[in-house]
């Protein structure tokens, strides 16, 4: 028998990195596709695109998300709308078991 | 002035231990040194340039009469609305780059390098010659127009998706931390700076060159991207602030300023934003090819400035106030 919270669950976590001077809008579009929060950190690296501002602007942030399915469909639709075609954005998805479902649902 | 005196400023300016750190900084990135300065550092001394400038002008603001200021605050205003006109004009005939990008760059050179001034207010310091305090605000006030009209250029009047970009350069930080420096200077006067002099004056130029080095490095990994520029991009990243700048000189001179002021308002016209612009014109233009406006302003124009054109549109400033 496993010990711990018994209300785990599966959602979405959803990771993009992007230019940091997209950060604030990528944050507005999550909020408005339903996410109920979100981790950014900074990040570094390097992509096959190339073609940010980030060396100038303080590197790429990674925004994490944990959120249902329709919202992930959401925040993609939006992704593939609005970010892919012009901007230098990596993003990814895999179902994680989180404690306490009721706070990303 | 003559030879020898030009000659011995152009050394002066060359051998400025912020100039020095700069070619630190491209010589690391030829010799691919594993050097940067952390993200938080970087940000951390751009907010103290910002500051530094804002308060000490700030409190040169407080001396001044409105009379002193208002012919210098027309004139750059008047040049921060040309000169992005004027680049897209230029560029069109320079090179073959499409209207976005032509707006981009215009975006660029339109508003002002705050690292090229604050190296010009250096190499005044260090050369004693004497300038109005009060030309950080000139600076603040270029910010903005020449990224309007870029993007206004770039994408007609109907473009739309303008709000963000304002809201983004007007409440972005470079503006915010100079117009609050400047009122920070404003209130607290000459009193109240001495208490934090030892802070933001004696480690000034300092800080300015810890900033260079990184900025060295920045524009090394820019000179990959000028094999791409065709040589009409070179021909305007060098000429274009020769132009731009003796139109400041120019203005400034005519506004009633001094020799060392009317220099600046050279530098201020003939430096290209790097910092305010792209991420604006990032946001605004998608389509606009950083690769291209970063190669220039930051490639090229940048280091022309800060090695060849300080100098050289001082003895402009002298040339144009002498006729």
């Amino acid at each position: 028998m496993t010990a711990g919270p018994s209300d785990f669950g599966s959602v979405t976590c959803l990771t993009i990195v992007a230019e940091s001077v997209l950060e604030e809008r990528l944050l507005s579009v999550i909020e408005s596709c339903g996410a109920r929060g979100w981790t950014v950190s900074m990040a570094q690296g390097h992509g096959p695109s190339h073609h940010g501002v980030s060396g100038i602007e303080g590197g790429n942030v990674r925004v994490e998300t944990l959120v249902t399915e329709e919202v992930a469909a959401r925040i993609w639709g939006a992704l593939e709308k609005d970010f892919f075609p012009h901007y230098a954005v990596s993003a990814w998805a895999y179902d994680v078991r989180v404690a306490r479902m009721a706070r990303y649902s | 002035m003559d030879l020898q005196a030009s000659l011995e400023l152009a050394l002066v300016n060359l051998t400025s231990p912020p100039v020095l750190a700069f070619v630190l900084g491209l010589v690391a990135v030829a010799l691919r040194t594993d050097l940067r300065l952390p993200d938080a550092v970087y940000q951390a001394t751009s907010m103290y340039l910002l500051l530094a400038i804002g308060i000490k002008g700030g409190v040169a603001l407080r001396e001044a009469s409105p009379g002193d200021i208002a012919w210098p605050l027309v004139a750059t205003l008047v040049l921060g609305v040309t000169i992005p006109v004027a680049a897209f004009a230029l560029l069109r005939v320079l090179t073959p780059l499409g209207r976005i990008d032509r707006g981009a760059m215009a975006a660029h050179y339109g508003s002002t390098s705050l690292v090229t001034f604050t190296a010009a207010i250096v190499f005044l310091e260090a050369s004693s010659i004497a300038f109005e305090g009060y030309v950080a605000t000139l600076l603040t006030v270029l910010e903005i127009p020449g990224i309007v009209v870029g993007l206004l250029l770039a994408r007609g009047l109907r473009g739309g998706g303008m709000g963000e970009t304002l809201r983004e350069v007007v409440f972005g930080r470079s503006v915010l931390l100079l117009v609050g420096g400047l009122a920070i200077g404003f209130l607290t006067g000459p009193v109240g700076y001495v208490r934090v002099e030892p802070f933001f004056g004696d480690l000034f130029t300092g800080v300015l060159t810890l900033f260079l080095l990184e900025l060295g490095m920045l524009t090394g990994r820019q000179l990959s991207a000028l094999r791409q520029a065709g040589p009409g991009l070179v021909v305007f990243a060098i000429v274009f602030p020769l132009l731009a700048g003796f139109a400041g000189v120019l203005g400034g001179t005519l506004a009633g300023m001094e020799v060392g002021g009317a220099m600046i308002l050279g530098v201020l016209c003939a430096s290209a934003s790097y910092i305010a612009a792209p991420a604006a014109v990032r946001l605004a233009l998608p389509e606009a090819k950083p690769s291209i406006t970063l190669a220039s302003s930051l490639g090229m124009t940048f280091p022309f400035n800060l090695i060849v054109g300080i100098p050289v549109y001082l003895l402009m400033a002298e040339a144009v106030g002498s006729w």
